[in-house]
């Protein structure tokens, strides 16, 4: 499997306040993520998983160490448009990303700027908006959609640019929770599917199960690395950064240290309940 | 209570006025306004007329709403009625103290009101029946003979579209920040005009400070999507002049020669 996003002892300041010492943001990554993976990238605030995202489109510039997207190098501004080709981004505030009044329009945003034809342009629009299940509000005004169906949008015109990789940066935050289902069910849809490597940034622990590979930061350091069935169980670990486990996996724990034998790694909310079974029928 | 306001609106249809071309709507409205100002008198200014009621018979908009838009700017029409009513010179039929009032006065007073309600009513009749969309592409496509002499066009026409889909979103945000204001005991219902307008600064910088911060997100969003200014853009629909466009703009024409040869006769 090759590798769409490739970080070399990435670090990265933002210019401090006046006669502060500036703090660094992002100290000496190195990642590597496959094409077709999805990722989570878990955090508290101010971890700096936001900063690494936005590396990875070249929104921001590697202060040090190197930052490759399909194996061009980031730093080259005249690669930027190749690159952000590759991967888009999908941000937090959904009113602040959509760009026209009629949802077609908006989707179509992407492929204009790049130059596409028309004809090819109205394939593209219809096949995202069918992608992400927003087939039917084609003419509707963004502004009259719900927080879930304008992320999907958003997503939509991502998709549109026929990228190799979603990096979603925190997108579910200002959701409810049918918003963020939605967008998660979609984001996992289309990495099965249609094989899009999805980089999900996000401080919602539950939404980590859905990866594949799990990866911790802390105060600009990746801390934790792993399959979500080995990370997400360490609920100590999680803790002492201002993380909670799952909580399957939290009630799991708090059943094992009242003397319980269930396994931690039972983490969907099936499993752990057949896990809890299992261990009172025994 | 904001939700109302009627900016540009648009009342989707189907009618020829509708699939019109939006170039060429924007061409007959300034070739109607053209002619309204070169309408001298009754006749000229039935022409005129004529063509106006076609255009509502046409559109199939209800003329109830362009009367409604009419009325934000009924103060600068009773205005120019009575400062024309008043002041100009010529024959005089009654004095009274320092007021005289002309035949001549009479005339260019009532044609002064007519022609400003046409106006009106001609210009909304294009926004009611041209999506935002299809008049900024319009004017993009109108305005691109300009680029040669570097005006920005492309840019001046994205400005517009992006104006227009924030407003119903800074509408919105204004609603929630007079809520949150007026929770915490602000008061913009009564007082002087002046104290009304102390009143709103509460709402002006936060809903400025939060226009701000959008504007840098959608910048950086729209970069995100290969945004790099009009320069090898293509678009998802691409205007084109069907042979209805150009039957409807030589009638106009039409009209308008007819206009000018009328007012030529002093008519």
């Amino acid at each position: 499997m090759s590798d769409i996003i490739k970080t070399e002892n990435l670090s990265f300041s933002y210019p401090p306040d006046e006669g502060k010492e500036p703090v660094l943001a992002l100290n000496d990554i190195d990642l590597s993520i496959g094409q077709g993976s999805f990722i989570a990238v878990l955090g508290h605030n101010g971890s700096g998983k936001s900063t690494l995202a936005k590396h990875m489109n070249a929104v921001l510039l590697p202060g040090g160490g190197k930052v490759w997207v399909d194996g061009m190098d980031t730093l080259d501004e005249s690669l930027l448009l190749e690159i952000r080709r590759r991967v888009g981004m999908v941000f937090q505030n959904p009113d602040n990303q959509i760009v026209a009044n009629v949802v077609e329009e908006d989707v179509a945003f992407g492929p204009e700027n790049m130059g596409v034809p028309s004809e090819e342009i109205q394939r593209r629009v219809t096949a995202a908006l069918k992608a992400v299940g927003m087939e039917e509000f084609i003419l509707h005004a963004p502004h009259h959609l719900s927080g879930g169906q304008k992320q999907r949008v958003a997503i939509a015109g991502v998709i549109a640019m026929e990228p190799a990789c979603i990096v979603l940066d925190e997108s579910t935050a200002m959701l409810d929770p049918l918003g963020r289902r939605e967008v998660l069910d979609t984001v996992k849809q289309l990495n099965r599917e249609k094989g899009i490597t999805v980089v999900l940034i996000t401080h919602h622990i539950d939404e980590a199960i859905l990866a594949d590979r799990v990866v911790v930061m802390d105060s600009g350091m990746v801390v934790m690395d792993g399959a979500p069935g080995e990370i997400l169980v360490q609920v100590e670990e999680l803790r002492k950064i201002g993380l909670a486990a799952p909580h399957t996996v939290e009630l799991l724990y708090g059943l094992r240290q009242d003397g319980f034998d269930v396994p931690l790694d039972a983490l969907g909310i099936q499993e752990c309940a057949d896990a809890i079974v299992g261990s009172l029928k025994s | 209570m904001l939700k109302d306001i009627t900016l540009g609106q648009y009342f989707p249809g189907t009618s020829l006025a509708h699939r019109l071309d939006p170039r060429t709507k924007i061409l007959l409205t300034v070739l109607y306004i053209a002619a309204l100002f070169c309408a001298k008198s009754f006749v000229s200014y039935g022409v005129v007329a004529l063509l106006l009621f076609a255009g509502i018979k046409v559109s199939g908009v209800a003329p109830r709403a362009l009367v409604r838009g009419l009325k934000p700017i009924l103060f600068i029409i009773c205005f120019t009625a009575i400062l024309n009513l008043f002041y100009t010179p010529g024959e005089a039929l009654v004095t009274f103290w320092i007021f005289r009032i002309t035949k001549e006065g009479i005339f260019t007073a009532f044609f002064m009101v007519l022609r400003i309600t046409m106006l009106i009513m001609g210009t909304f009749l294009l926004t009611y029946t041209t999506s935002p969309i299809g008049l900024t592409d319009g004017l993009e496509s109108l305005l691109n003979p300009l680029k040669k002499i570097k005006v920005p066009v492309h840019e001046l026409a994205m400005i517009m579209s992006i104006a227009l889909r924030m407003i119903p979103t800074l509408i919105e945000e204004t609603d929630k920040i007079m809520s949150a204001q007026q929770a915490r005991g602000a008061d913009f219902e009564s007082g002087n005009l002046f104290q009304r307008a102390k009143a709103l600064v509460p709402i002006l910088v936060p809903l400025f400070i939060s226009a701000f911060r959008r504007a840098d997100e959608l910048a950086v969003a729209m970069e995100c999507r290969c945004y790099h200014g009009g320069e090898g853009r293509t678009k998802l629909h691409v205007l084109q002049y069907k042979t209805r466009d150009y039957i409807v703009f030589l009638a106009y024409v039409l009209v308008l020669v007819t206009v000018l040869v009328l007012a030529h006769f002093g008519l």
